[in-house]
């Protein structure tokens, strides 16, 4: 009993570790899909979010639910920027070029914020004030709670506005062709800034909802999570919004198994060498897309 | 005043020139061949009128307006719409989807649903198919839900890109059928082909292509009879 007790605990632990994944695996997927690059800056834009956050609520006193929202706000309009003036001109580039730039916006992000903020850690309490629950003998905290129900919500949501909405159908057009959305009437330089709009509040959210849990302030806390998200979105499918769920979710819970039964130092280990086992066994992930086109 | 004019166009692919100064007309109610071999530029052509490519120089113009510099996804609520090469129906969408996406510029929904019953109506088999996945359907059915998407715009134009490419004589002639009726019924068409003999046997005029320059224009029938047609395109 007390084994399974141990096991649902963690299983609940993975589950929040798992949808921050998903919900920042969401931007790295939505991004693929549309505009076929992979932004390596995205991980980043958690610790703009973050940041921001604790500019709003810390320093100028904002209300925390204005906070959340003008958060959210500022990284979609942060996303939507850094499409126009880093990767917008290099529409037509080779990949490598974007990858690189990519990467060079999220050293420029870090270091922005180690010149703003300094590399001291700053702490910083979380704004989710709910009180846990006990089931039975598992006692479920309010952030989990929290987290579990908002991804809920933004998933359903984003599933609901990508399928049945014009501008979700346009976004499904200009993934799979440009040209031919072009022909449509679809706007694919609006549909790639609305995208990259999306999937920067989605990493604000995740943002807020990580740094709620680990309380502390440095201008590298992006990369980490960015980087297992990516893991995530790759083991999901990159491309599919469903994989993306499913593969942090999965992430999520892979590592917070290996930490509690096989090695706390190994976890990270363990998440990574998914990476690998995916390429290896299935390279376009659980929900990868099926290649059924005839000719 | 013609309703498609294109005057003298040069595209250039990086040092390497395409179309050489091509001039056309396209009158309303016309079926129009722009007929010639592979790389003769007709494709490049039909890219450069809706603006998925941009030329070095000459123009685009439609209905007295000029449309060179006109952005791809403004062309088609103007009223022409662009059946490309190789269908390039969306494959992961369903049929449907596609269709709608067809009329993505319009707004009326009444209107939308009776084009959607007219387009139904012609293409009996897409009604029929209309929540399968488009990239399942065979060739003739993705040609046909290609032009189905196109009509869903109520275009006065329609720009058809080898309509007839990798089908079999039926289809081809079951597709031919379907243009000449998409014509009788008021649209305006321009269709390159590579097929001159069927293209030349429903086309008023037509425009012979060769390596990015016309070389030969006249009505159809007359080119039909043409020796040095003849022996280039219709095999005889």
């Amino acid at each position: 009993m007390a084994l399974l007790n141990g096991i649902l605990a963690q299983l609940l632990n993975g589950l929040r570790i798992g949808s921050i994944y998903a919900l920042i695996a969401l931007g790295y997927t939505m991004v693929y899909g549309i505009a076929k690059m992979i932004n390596f800056a995205h991980g980043d834009i958690i610790m703009v979010g973050a940041y921001a956050l604790y500019v709003f609520v810390s320093l100028l006193h904002v209300h925390p639910a204005l906070a959340v929202v003008l958060t959210i706000g500022f990284c979609a309009v942060m996303g939507i920027t850094i499409e126009k003036i880093a990767y917008k001109p290099l529409r037509n580039a080779q990949r490598l070029a974007v990858l690189i730039t990519a990467i060079g916006v999220s050293y420029l992000l870090q270091n922005l914020a180690l010149l703003i903020f300094k590399a001291t850690p700053i702490p910083f309490g979380s704004i989710i004030r709910v009180p846990s629950i006990t089931v039975g003998e598992i006692t479920i905290s309010g952030l989990t709670m929290v987290t579990l129900a908002v991804t809920a919500v933004v998933m359903v949501g984003l599933t609901l506005f990508v399928n049945h909405t014009k501008m979700g159908h346009s976004m499904l057009a200009v993934s799979e062709d440009q040209g031919a959305a072009k022909l449509m009437g679809i706007n694919v330089d609006r549909t790639i800034t609305i995208t990259f709009a999306i999937g920067s509040a989605l990493a604000a959210v995740a943002g807020i909802l990580y740094i709620s849990q680990y309380e502390s302030l440095l201008p590298t806390l992006g990369a980490l999570p960015g980087i297992k998200a990516f893991v995530a979105a790759v083991l999901g499918g990159i491309g599919s919004i469903p994989g993306a769920m499913i593969g942090g979710l999965v992430l999520g819970i892979i590592e917070s198994m290996s930490k509690a039964y096989i090695s706390t130092q190994l976890a990270d280990a363990i998440v990574f060498s998914m990476l690998v086992v995916v390429l290896l066994l299935k390279p376009s992930g659980i929900l990868g897309k099926l290649s059924i086109e005839k000719v | 005043m013609a309703m498609l004019e294109v005057n003298d166009l040069k595209v250039y692919y990086g040092v390497i020139q395409a179309i050489k100064g091509v001039s056309f007309q396209v009158n309303e109610g016309e079926v129009i061949a722009l007929i010639g071999a592979n790389g003769a530029g007709k494709t490049t052509i039909l890219h450069t009128i809706t603006g998925l490519l941009s030329p070095h120089s000459g123009s685009v113009v439609f209905e007295g307006t000029d449309i060179t510099k006109v952005p791809a996804h403004k062309i088609v609520s103007l009223g022409m719409a662009h059946v490309p090469e190789g269908r390039r129906v969306f494959a992961q969408l369903s049929v449907l989807q596609n269709l709608m996406l067809g009329a993505f510029t319009r707004t009326d929904k009444n209107e939308i649903q009776e084009s959607l019953e007219e387009v139904y109506k012609r293409f009996p088999r897409l009604a029929e198919r209309k929540n399968q996945i488009a990239g399942t359907l065979s060739g003739g059915e993705q040609q046909m839900l290609a032009m189905g998407r196109a009509l869903m715009s109520k275009p006065r134009i329609i720009l058809m890109d080898e309509p007839s490419m990798g089908l079999s004589p039926i289809l081809v002639n079951e597709i031919f059928d379907i243009i000449q009726s998409v014509s009788a019924g008021g649209t305006t068409v321009l269709l390159v082909e590579q097929n001159a003999k069927k293209a030349l046997s429903i086309a008023d005029r037509a425009y012979v292509l060769e390596t990015g320059k016309i070389v030969l224009e006249g009505e159809a029938s007359v080119l039909m009879n043409d020796d040095s047609i003849k022996k280039a395109y219709l095999g005889e």
